[in-house]
């Protein structure tokens, strides 16, 4: 960063490890939006949201273009009286619970998910949980997580919940081997392909954190290796840690070579010999090769900025500069959660301003002034950017599309393409 | 505790964000936890708006409610004031903000802006948006249109043309932009010059101004009533109140402004560009007839559309209802006059537990309704917020005046089956391309789907009778014959089944009801062939 960039975000602390770091309006959804995604993942859980009617309108415009689906959500919304002591909290959340297993006896796990109102009111949600358990646990399980603004920023309210889960997971067996545990939702679709490779390398037992059922809790122990497949996961790998899993570093598997050294890290630590590696990986990779060529003349030199969002800017800012040629300007994070993303990190190119947390005002201004060919950043800044003459790529769709693994990574490019396509396409 | 899925109203401070995003010059300052932000993107994607609303969130966090969030409010405060310079700032908690008591005004104050600062009480607990949007107004009105003279107003100089001000149009309202366009004109026409219309569009200054108008046109309720009311009292203003909704609404709303105004009506009368009544006259709209129509929305556009359905679309009005309870009894007066129950609630479930029972043959709604008919394959249209990215088309498409009563027209034939299209598919029921289940042809692929297992169970809630709803009837295998709850003890014959089956699935469901309902009344256990058409005979249909 330059002396006049230092200058133009005065008031925001620029950290000796070269990151800017800023406090003020963040333009960045709460950790409840996870449960958009995650109540499609794991599909026999509920997630009950404790909070207020902003939450529930929260729920259903992040959700907007799969309202009325079958929502396997709901907000119990506080009321005065809840406010007011006239309701005792606890009684309500049994009566809520008890009514809705009895609806839905499909159902075998139940999130009572934590929000800023719950939480600031002291609602023990942990508690809720265990004297839940104690009552339906027998067929349901119920587990308590938080999603609020206070603690958590979007992709943040997946990893509270997946860490929630953690003293659930059931311990190896003893005599079991290595085994692989691969933490972060993905679309089943990547799942089952990233499954498909660690077999045929010889990889495993191999298994996933969530599961689609809540009944297939992986399990964990001394000797599970843990790869985390979402930038999002810190305090879930820390836990895993805890319990004696063992993580393993490796950039994430957006692109060819994300993807390569993703699977890599993994097959190094099972010893799969590089020749079957490569016989393994190699049709992925030529495939994802061929896919990117198709649009790496449209992204090649082009200045790209992140704002902040879902934790995926660094490793995705990695994959459109190595393998795109693309040029991040600045590289903005809700969190910067180093310990993960250290190996992507380290393959950014020098110059691109990592920033972390956000004052949105001032990073308009940025933004603004460094004019990139293409800004990344969420639904309320996308068209204001636009019609000043930006081009913009809506990062939520990041977060909802396929985008890893080797037969995603012409998909996950064409998502940053389109809108340059488009721009160039239209002539009124 | 209330359990709820969808809504129709955000929180109340979403309704003062709509306000202050559609004046200019007037910002507001939220005392919010981060994630609170959200509602930008409802501005900037429904309304595809250009620039950011018009607010700034205080994002405090976990770490800040230890220390000193109200300071950190006070920085906010400072900060969109020299970021922004507006004119009038508005300060409010939200939800969260509320329960930290750090007195939002008070902190405002404190910074000694040069400019108005006007606090906001939202109960976040108790209200909703249309009931904060109501309130921000009133808030702005009160602060800045100053104080009146006692006493009657002094009569219009000679000459003087009369004036009006326009109150209610906001951001992210249902078709607000072309009606505004669409009133003008009739003001216009009429020759009545319009003094300021606020929110939308209005600067503080504006609002200092309101007073000199000679009357008001309160064009939303739902907005303006709160502000119109003191207004009333404080420059012995008089309210229109009528919503030129509809061809009789318009015309009563030019009467009814000439009448206020003291002037002559006759030229606002041109209706050579209206075509709804030779429309509705015309014999291909004899298809209409009777059509059962079920409406839900805010309040004053459910009744506003109540009457344009019954009087000028020649519908039968069976059942309407709204979210609006601050309007409950003009709305329960309104529903008397067409002999319904009305449904007043805010429980989404609720009304998709009235129209599985009713069955209308169009349902009038918002965009909730609009996806509870598409599952229960009802034609639907809609006609009031909650919005909806559909809901700023491109073209100009009011609701009201002249113009609005054309797009009324179309908008609500659009979704249903044309004349002779409907008599084709009772005459050809099996036709393979020509099928009980064909949607309009003019609809494309938007067929009809039966309620199938997947979305059976809706959500959960308070009322197990809409348990009943959401879930397919009990023995009721066929997709295509769960479109309605068998009534128990009431066996249907399989030849009467498949009988039933024959008959347009747009009125199958009322004949498997009046033919149950026939049954249960004669005490038959079993309905066959000739109960079905006994039942038919019965009904006169």
């Amino acid at each position: 960063m330059t002396e006049s960039m230092a200058e133009a975000t005065e008031g925001a602390v620029k950290t000796c490890d070269g990151v800017l770091r800023e406090r003020g309006q963040q333009s960045v959804f709460c950790g409840l939006t996870g449960v958009v995604w995650l109540h499609r993942k794991i599909q026999d859980a509920f997630f009950l949201i404790v909070g207020s009617r902003t939450c529930a309108h929260l729920m259903q415009s992040a959700a907007g273009v799969m309202i009325f689906a079958e929502p396997r959500f709901g907000t119990a919304v506080l009321e005065e009286r809840d406010l007011a002591g006239m309701a005792d909290a606890h009684q309500e959340i049994d009566r809520m619970v008890g009514r809705l297993l009895e609806r839905r006896p499909d159902i075998r796990m139940l999130f009572l998910v934590g929000s800023c109102p719950s939480e600031v009111i002291k609602i023990d949600l942990d508690r809720a949980a265990h004297r839940l358990n104690a009552r339906h646990g027998a067929t349901t399980r119920v587990v308590a997580y938080s999603g609020s603004g206070l603690d958590t920023a979007f992709t943040q309210g997946e990893d509270t919940c997946l860490a929630a889960l953690v003293p659930h997971l059931p311990a190896a067996p003893a005599d079991e081997g290595r085994s692989l545990l691969v933490v972060g939702c993905l679309p089943d679709v990547v799942e089952d392909q990233f499954a498909r490779l660690f077999r045929d390398m010889g990889v495993g037992p191999v298994r996933f954190l969530p599961a689609r059922g809540a009944r297939d809790l992986p399990a964990v122990g001394p000797n599970t290796l843990v790869l985390a497949a979402q930038p999002f996961v810190g305090d879930t790998v820390r836990l895993l840690e805890r319990k004696g899993a063992t993580r393993l570093a490796a950039p994430f598997p957006f692109g060819a070579e994300g993807t390569t050294l993703w699977l890599k890290a993994a097959a190094d630590a099972f010893g799969v010999d590089p020749q079957r590696f490569e016989a393994v990986t190699g049709p992925g990779q030529a495939r994802a090769r061929q896919a990117l060529g198709r649009v790496r003349e449209s992204l090649d030199g082009k200045r790209v900025f992140f704002f902040p969002d879902s934790q995926l800017e660094i490793p995705l800012a990695r994959f459109l500069s190595r393998e795109l040629g693309m040029i991040p300007v600045e590289v903005g994070t809700p969190y910067l959660n180093r310990q993960l993303v250290e190996p992507d990190l380290a393959l950014l190119p020098e110059g691109a301003l990592i920033s972390e947390g956000q004052d949105v005002d001032r990073q308009m201004d940025r933004c603004l002034a460094a004019k990139p060919d293409l800004t990344v950043c969420g639904l309320g800044l996308a068209n204001p950017l636009e019609a000043q003459g930006l081009t913009t790529k809506w990062s939520i769709e990041l977060v909802f599309s396929p985008v890893h693994g080797y037969d995603q990574a012409g998909d996950l490019a064409g998502l940053f393409a389109r809108p340059l396509a488009r721009r160039a396409l239209l002539k009124v | 505790m209330q359990l709820t899925v969808w809504t129709y109203e955000g929180p109340p401070h979403m309704g003062a964000i709509r306000v202050a995003t559609a004046m200019e010059g007037v910002h507001c300052v939220l005392h919010a936890p981060v994630g609170d932000t959200y509602a930008d993107l409802l501005f900037t994607m429904i309304e595809r708006r250009a620039g950011r609303p018009a607010v700034t969130y205080s994002s405090f966090q976990a770490r800040d409610m230890g220390g000193d969030s109200g300071g950190l409010f006070k920085r906010t405060v400072a900060e969109a004031y020299e970021r922004f310079r507006p004119q009038v700032i508005l300060v409010a908690p939200t939800c969260t903000g509320e329960l930290l008591q750090d007195d939002p005004g008070g902190l405002a104050r404190a910074v000694g802006l040069p400019i108005p600062v006007i606090p906001l009480s939202l109960p976040s607990y108790q209200r909703k948006e249309n009931w904060g949007a109501a309130e921000t107004f009133y808030a702005l009105v009160r602060g800045l249109a100053g104080r009146g003279q006692p006493g009657p107003r002094p009569p219009r100089p000679e000459g003087q043309a009369p004036s009006c001000n326009i109150l209610g149009p906001v951001s992210l309202g249902f078709r607000h932009r072309d009606d505004l366009v669409e009133v003008r004109r009739l003001l216009d026409l009429l020759g009545v010059t319009v003094n300021v219309v606020a929110p939308l569009g209005a600067s503080p200054a504006d609002l200092t101004r309101l007073g000199a108008a000679d009357f008001n046109v309160v064009l939303y309720p739902e907005v303006a009533d709160t502000a119109a009311r003191w207004l009333e009292r404080t420059f012995s203003q008089p309210s229109v109140r009528v919503m030129p909704i509809g061809v009789g609404a318009t015309r009563d709303f030019v009467a009814e402004v000439a009448r206020v105004a003291g002037i002559d009506p006759v030229p606002a009368l041109d209706e050579s560009t209206l075509r709804l009544p030779w429309y509705s006259r015309s014999v291909d709209s004899t298809y209409l007839t009777g059509k059962r129509v079920f409406l839900f929305g805010d309040a004053s556009h459910v009744i506003a559309a109540a009457r344009v359905a019954q009087d000028e679309m020649g519908f039968n009005v069976v059942g309407m209802g709204t979210y609006s309870r601050e309007f409950g009894r003009e709305f329960r007066q309104a529903a008397e006059q067409y002999g319904v129950e009305p449904l007043i609630t805010d429980d989404y479930l609720e009304v998709e537990a009235r129209l599985a029972d009713l069955r209308p043959d169009l349902v009038l709604g918002t965009q909730m309704e609009r996806h509870v008919a598409k599952r229960l394959g009802l034609p639907c249209a809609v006609i009031s917020a909650p919005v909806h990215v559909q809901d700023f088309p491109a073209r100009f498409a009011p609701q009201m005046g002249l113009e609005g009563a054309n797009v009324l027209f179309d908008t609500w034939v659009h979704p249903l089956m044309m004349g002779l299209e409907e008599h084709l598919l009772t005459m050809f029921r099996e036709d393979f391309e020509f099928h009980a289940e064909a949607a309009p042809s003019h609809l494309g692929s938007a067929a009809p789907r039966s309620l199938e297992p997947a979305d059976a169970v809706v959500s959960i809630q308070a009322d197990p009778a809409a348990t009943l709803v959401a879930a397919p009837a009990a023995g009721d295998a066929s997709p295509s014959s769960s479109t309605s709850p068998s009534t128990p003890g009431v066996t249907w014959e399989p030849e009467a089944e498949a009988e039933l089956r024959k008959i347009p699935f747009f009125v199958r469901g009322k004949a498997r009801r009046n033919t149950e309902r026939f049954a249960a009344d004669r005490g038959l256990a079993r309905i066959t062939v000739e109960t079905l058409y006994d039942a038919k005979a019965h009904f006169g249909s």
